[in-house]
């Protein structure tokens, strides 16, 4: 019974890691420049990524996806459903990386940078060498927080028609009144999504919490 | 002059719809948070306490239902559970369930958080300055836990009012099924329509979360 | 004959429209040990950071030798390389070993040779009593143990001056003597130091000068010897009695009540 479903199962998977993966690299970057203008105080860009911010923190992606894949088709911007997806993902994302970034970045004492600059380092080999290593380490547990949270996020991408596990469950759901053994998958399919990733996650952040550089 | 749904917006009762349709979404996520914030506070402090059994309950309710997209939980609830029990539920029922039972695992571990985050010397001073256990939870420590959760709590009510969006996937007619019906009914006369309601829809969204996010930036600040 | 290495010209430093420093002139030859001393919030350390280009200045001018030490200069990484700079704390990279810390700078930087520079840091490192601590990360330090690592970073750079700023404020009162025994052998070394410092008795022992800042200048400039027994201001006279104390005796006080 089960095993019949399996397959259509592993496809929505295959999509819904697809989507994620390529959403939240996406998003890394997107995140990495805006704290990059953040931390150097670009002047008219800052403001650009502030606004950004507010934008994507205080509107559901589904809206976003909505918008994008309904609305802007209607003024000559047409993407299909699965661009149209990482986009929303990355837009979402970014904001949220950044955030992750910038206080990765704040963590770090002023001093380490001053320190480096009077040992004759230039502001890039202190920001490679010194600031940088550190500032990512403690952003990491941010980093998978994040990373777990655009992958949840990804089950709303079945409302613009991609084939993702949501969609799959519905259909299952809707034709054939199998509710419980989609369901059953459903989970199934979104532990062996995510478990991992949280397990990592946790790990990361007792690490961090209890043993820093040198244990 | 290219159609982009704004007339389709003001025309009949269209505008209102949609913001009874908002409405909806509003109720159910403040109905979600009242509930929530107290459930949340009372687990919350069992978490933090010394019970190795209510802590490791307490741990897997919350890895359980944080794990889980807030969607699959919906579906889970409104399909799975009237499948299972053969009860009815309507969407809006199931959605004040599932956002409830989210709204507190998020609610208790950011209470956890608050508490355990006050150092342990608050405590011992406030027994060094001769304090009962009750009046030093009293006086220090509730007032600074809640000085940390307040600006917390308030950005849990946005990610909240964000997470309704989904309830259209269960059928709840909201904001986004308002919109599509009225997109739909007007299929013919403004074919654009679509652009215009649904960025209506994505700033209405923006403007009721933005506000509180503000208060809970300002208090953060202010409290720190 | 003498040898400038530093020369500070009519130095302004203002934050905001609060001058920090004002008309500050300075020569430093070389071999000479400075101890800068003065009330809080006088502007000693800003003068420090001065020195080495890490506050841009209003007016005036800080040259070491010829080279003009300025953040618009771009040749400042270059020169700061021949300035060593100890802060008061949490100046050591938390993410690399000791040893690590102190080859950062001179393979990076100078580009010169991992194992000539090893060979050198852990020489010095056991110079200053660490040689087994080489591969310890930072926070496996004591206070004490992490500024003189911090010196023997400074070092390996071959610096023409050193400046010390406040290196043993955040110190436990038990650790800040290891600590001023390796500034002390330095300077017996006959190396350039500018010394920030609140240890007085270090401060006459250390120094060939003292200088007294306040409110932005420089209000005494003189031998230890004077500046402790005979200093020319009140100003100094007072920052002085602020570290002696009258004994408080308490059978007198008794009896005075009660006679």
């Amino acid at each position: 019974m089960i095993q019949e479903y399996l397959p259509l199962y592993q496809e929505a998977a295959k999509l819904t890691v697809k989507l994620g993966v390529m959403g939240i690299i996406l998003s890394l970057l997107v995140g990495l420049i805006c704290s990059a203008i953040q931390y150097f105080k670009l002047p008219i860009l800052k403001r650009i990524v502030s606004v950004y911010t507010e934008i994507s923190r205080n509107t559901p992606l589904l809206v976003q996806l909505f918008f994008i894949y309904y609305g802007l088709p209607k003024i000559g911007i047409q993407t299909d459903a699965e661009a149209c997806g990482i986009a929303g993902l990355a837009f979402l994302g970014g904001s949220y990386m950044a955030e992750a970034f910038r206080s990765g970045l704040e963590a770090i004492d002023v001093i380490q940078m001053e320190s480096s600059l009077s040992l004759g380092m230039s502001r890039f080999q202190a920001m490679r060498y010194v600031v940088l290593p550190q500032a990512i380490s403690i952003s990491v547990p941010a980093i998978v927080a994040n990373v777990i949270f655009l992958l949840k996020e990804t089950s709303v991408f079945s409302a613009i028609s991609l084939m993702d596990l949501m969609f799959t469950a519905k259909d299952l759901i809707g034709l054939y009144y199998k509710t419980t053994e989609s369901l059953f998958l459903l989970v199934v399919f979104y532990l062996i999504i995510l478990l991992p990733i949280s397990i990592l996650g946790s790990l990361l952040e007792r690490r961090l919490r209890y043993a820093g550089f040198g244990a | 002059m290219l159609d982009l749904g704004l007339d389709v917006l003001l025309k009949g009762k269209n505008l209102s719809r949609i913001l009874g349709g908002l409405g909806v979404a509003m109720k159910i996520s403040m109905i979600s948070v009242l509930i929530s914030i107290p459930l949340g506070i009372l687990l919350g402090v069992l978490m933090a306490g010394k019970n190795p059994v209510t802590k490791a309950i307490m741990r897997v309710y919350l890895d359980i239902i944080r794990i889980m997209p807030q969607l699959v939980l919906l579906f889970l609830v409104y399909f799975g559970t009237t499948r299972a029990f053969g009860w009815d539920l309507s969407g809006e029922t199931a959605s004040v369930i599932v956002f409830t039972l989210w709204g507190t695992a998020e609610m208790s571990d950011l209470v956890r958080g608050a508490i355990i985050s006050i150092p342990v010397h608050q405590y011992e001073s406030g027994a060094a300055l001769g304090l009962s256990k009750t009046q030093t939870y009293l006086y220090i420590i509730i007032p600074q836990t809640i000085r940390r959760l307040i600006p917390l709590s308030i950005n849990l009510i946005t990610r909240m009012i964000k997470t309704t969006s989904l309830i259209l996937m269960i059928g709840v007619v909201e904001v986004l099924k308002v919109a599509q019906q009225i997109i739909e009914a007007n299929r013919m006369a403004s074919p654009n329509a679509a652009f215009g309601i649904y960025l209506t829809v994505f700033f209405l969204y923006f403007i009721a979360c933005w506000p509180i996010s503000l208060l809970a930036k300002y208090l953060e600040r202010k409290w720190r | 004959m003498a040898e400038a290495v530093l020369t500070i010209e009519h130095l302004t430093k203002c934050f905001g429209n609060h001058t920090i420093l004002e008309n500050v002139s300075l020569t430093v030859e070389k071999g000479e040990v400075i101890v800068i001393v003065g009330p809080s919030g006088c502007g000693k350390s800003t003068f420090l950071r001065c020195l080495n280009g890490l506050e841009p200045i209003q007016s005036g001018s800080v040259k070491l030798r010829e080279d003009v030490i300025d953040q618009k200069n771009k040749d400042l990484a270059n020169i700061r390389q021949k300035i060593g700079m100890v802060f008061q704390s949490y100046d050591l990279f938390p993410h690399l070993t000791v040893l690590d810390n102190i080859l950062l700078a001179p393979t990076k930087v100078q580009k010169r040779k991992k194992e000539d520079v090893k060979k050198e840091a852990l020489e010095l490192l056991k110079r200053v009593g660490l040689a087994d601590r080489a591969g310890d990360y930072p926070r496996q330090l004591s206070g004490g143990q992490k500024q003189r690592v911090a010196i023997v970073r400074a070092l390996c750079m071959h610096p023409e001056v050193l400046l010390f700023d406040e290196v043993t404020a955040a110190l436990d009162p038990e650790m800040v003597r290891e600590v001023l025994d390796v500034m002390l052998d330095l300077a017996k070394q006959g190396r350039t130091m500018l010394i920030v410092t609140h240890e007085m008795s270090f401060a006459r022992a250390i120094a060939d000068r003292i200088l007294f800042i306040d409110g932005g200048k420089i209000v005494e400039d003189s031998e230890p010897e004077a500046f402790f027994t005979s200093p020319s201001t009140d100003r100094v006279k007072q920052f002085l009695n602020m570290f002696a104390f009258d004994a408080v005796k308490h059978h007198e006080a008794v009896t005075a009540e009660n006679p």
